[in-house]
């Protein structure tokens, strides 16, 4: 929904709700000349107040009520809750049972990915307005799209209790586990949805890329061993190199008025967190096939062009697909549920790598476990200032552009990011106003 | 034949919970229900194979609470709905990729509950109640007996 209004000193572009984005808000851009003079994203959707409100439940109810944050990456916010409250606890969970946890965020990673790149994203590059438009062109392409996205949502069935908002995961481990012949029930549809991933990452490297290369600063998780998805200490492009517990020390958020979320930055400065960064800070933990296949589809080990985050969301798509499939084959059933869990009054943070980016939580709670302190910060949040430093600078190169097709590409930037506008209200419409 | 009852809508918020009120009470009375939930694809995901759908969805277009709306999905395509959620896509959207799939059921019906409120909260308003039990009626008559 765009419109165009043009008077002797401004141009503005307008798109009242932005489509193909999760949740609401508007896009403002202030075009002087050939000066972009001020980029402004605006969140209008409400704030939802999820901090306020964990404040007197117990501990134990947190990842369940997190985990309704979010319809897309449930499985994140139960991940970090649970991260922080053990390490409030002072416990861990290691062997099966982290491994589940790690299958269970596989799941969530596929059908997170394949819904962004095929439904969200992919039209943009193709030029059709959905993907219904999509679908009439190319119906094979799409039902393999439903077919990988339902594959992950499988995953988080049979390990989560139910697709959406799982309901098996605790402090201190799972209500209940897999039988070995469940999991291996499922292999034969995640070898199906890892060619589908493989013909997925060679097509997406084929789209043609607007030209964007910010000198971003990344922030992701860098995991023991692994691509980063359950843990790891927090890690930037700039030399950051710090344990989840100083999170507060070097990132801040502010309020800004124009946006129900909160804007983050690390020591004043924008960031960015989610494919892109995880991919250049953990290529070298991607197994060897993977890097000799990204290379193969153009992508080095170092990727700055946010457009082509599609491409890194393909190839975490198959590391998903052959992460879970190694983790199915490795699985044998836990001894025990769950860890035993005491509460006590202390304070945890925990972080880990939601499908758009690093998901930081922490909580206090008292004797009894009841929470008195929550704070969450979800990646969009963290990215909303980068959009707009991007936003920025892909404007202020494109001004010949006309004006339907600068605000498509405007349109195309915020999408590069995913954003998860419902996660970050506690975030589009597009208006651009040029004075000339 | 194949028919198929398919519920949308999110129960925490208020009556766009009816979908999944009449699909509980359905299931009661021996009814098989694809619950949607608000994930679309899943929309497309359970159309396919069958040859009659019924699809149970809240509606807010300003008529009266509890106005039953009876869309016949025929051959030409679904102008799109209003989108009230933040959800990907719309159910007209979904109903046009099941189209373009050809996953389509020849006959496909969408039974439209107009709501009163849609706030966070559980429970139907009286209106939306009555107009649901009429949707079970319709539906129990219809595919209630072998």
């Amino acid at each position: 929904m765009a419109d165009t209004a043009k008077t002797r000193q401004t141009r503005t572009i307008r798109v009242g709700q932005l489509a193909r984005v999760e949740g609401e808000g508007a896009l403002y851009v202030r075009v002087r000349g050939n000066q972009v003079k001020e980029v402004r994203l605006d969140i209008f959707e409400p704030p939802r107040f999820f901090e306020a409100f964990l404040r007197g439940r117990s501990f134990a109810e947190v990842p369940d009520i997190t985990a309704r944050i979010c319809g897309i990456c449930p499985v994140a916010y139960q991940m970090s809750s649970c991260q922080a409250l053990e390490a409030a606890l002072g416990i861990a969970v290691g062997g099966q049972l982290k491994a589940l946890r790690r299958l269970l965020y596989c799941g969530e990673w596929i059908e997170s990915h394949a819904l962004h790149i095929y439904f969200l994203h992919l039209p943009d590059f193709l030029g059709y307005p959905d993907a219904v438009r999509l679908a009439q062109d190319q119906p094979e392409r799409v039902k393999q799209a439903l077919q990988l996205k339902k594959t992950g949502n499988e995953l988080m069935a049979l390990l989560g209790g139910r697709e959406i908002h799982p309901i098996n995961v605790k402090v201190g481990g799972f209500y209940r586990v897999p039988r070995k012949a469940e999991l291996l029930a499922v292999r034969d549809k995640l070898e199906q949805a890892r060619e589908i991933a493989l013909e997925t990452v060679r097509f997406v490297a084929g789209l043609n890329f607007p030209d964007l290369k910010p000198d971003y600063t990344f922030v992701s998780l860098r995991e023991e061993g692994a691509y980063p998805i359950l843990e790891g200490r927090i890690v930037s492009n700039r030399g950051l190199d710090i344990p989840v517990s100083a999170f507060e020390q070097h990132f801040q958020e502010e309020h800004v008025p124009h946006s129900n979320a909160l804007h983050a930055t690390l020591s004043g400065q924008p960031y960015l967190v989610g494919p892109l960064a995880r991919y250049n800070l953990n290529y070298d933990l991607l197994p060897a096939p993977l890097q000799s296949l990204a290379k193969e589809v153009g992508l080095g080990p170092v990727c700055r062009n946010p457009f082509q985050s599609i491409v890194v969301r393909a190839i975490e798509t198959l590391y998903a697909c052959e992460e879970a499939l190694r983790l199915m084959g490795e699985y044998e059933e836990p001894d025990a549920l769950s860890l035993p869990v005491v509460p006590k009054a202390a304070t945890g943070a925990g972080c880990s790598e939601a499908p758009r980016g690093i998901l930081y939580h922490r909580y206090q709670m008292d004797q009894q476990g009841l929470i008195t302190e929550a704070k969450i910060v979800p990646p969009t949040s963290q990215n909303q200032k980068m959009i707009e430093e991007d936003l920025r600078q892909f404007v202020a190169a494109h001004l010949e552009l006309p004006q339907p097709e600068l605000t498509l590409r405007c349109e195309q930037t915020i999408r590069n990011y995913d954003p998860c506008i419902s996660c970050a209200t506690h975030f589009l419409r597009l208006e651009m106003e040029h004075e000339t | 034949m194949r028919p198929r009852v398919l519920a949308l809508g999110n129960p925490y918020r208020q009556d766009d919970g009816v979908g999944p009120w009449i699909a509980r009470r359905l299931r009661e009375a021996g009814l098989e229900v694809c619950e949607v939930g608000d994930d679309l694809t899943r929309l497309v995901e359970g159309l396919a194979g069958a040859d009659e759908a019924w699809v149970i969805e809240a509606v807010a277009s300003s008529q009266p609470p509890g106005t039953l709306h009876v869309l016949e999905v025929g051959s030409a395509p679904l102008a799109a709905f209003e989108r009230l959620s933040s959800h990907t896509f719309g159910l007209s959207e979904a109903l046009e990729l099941a189209r373009a799939l050809g996953v389509l059921p020849p006959r496909t019906v969408v039974l439209g509950i107009e709501g009163r409120c849609f706030g966070s909260g559980e429970g139907l308003s009286p209106e939306v109640a009555q107009s649901a039990e009429k949707v079970i009626g319709i539906l129990l008559g219809r595919l209630g007996h072998p």
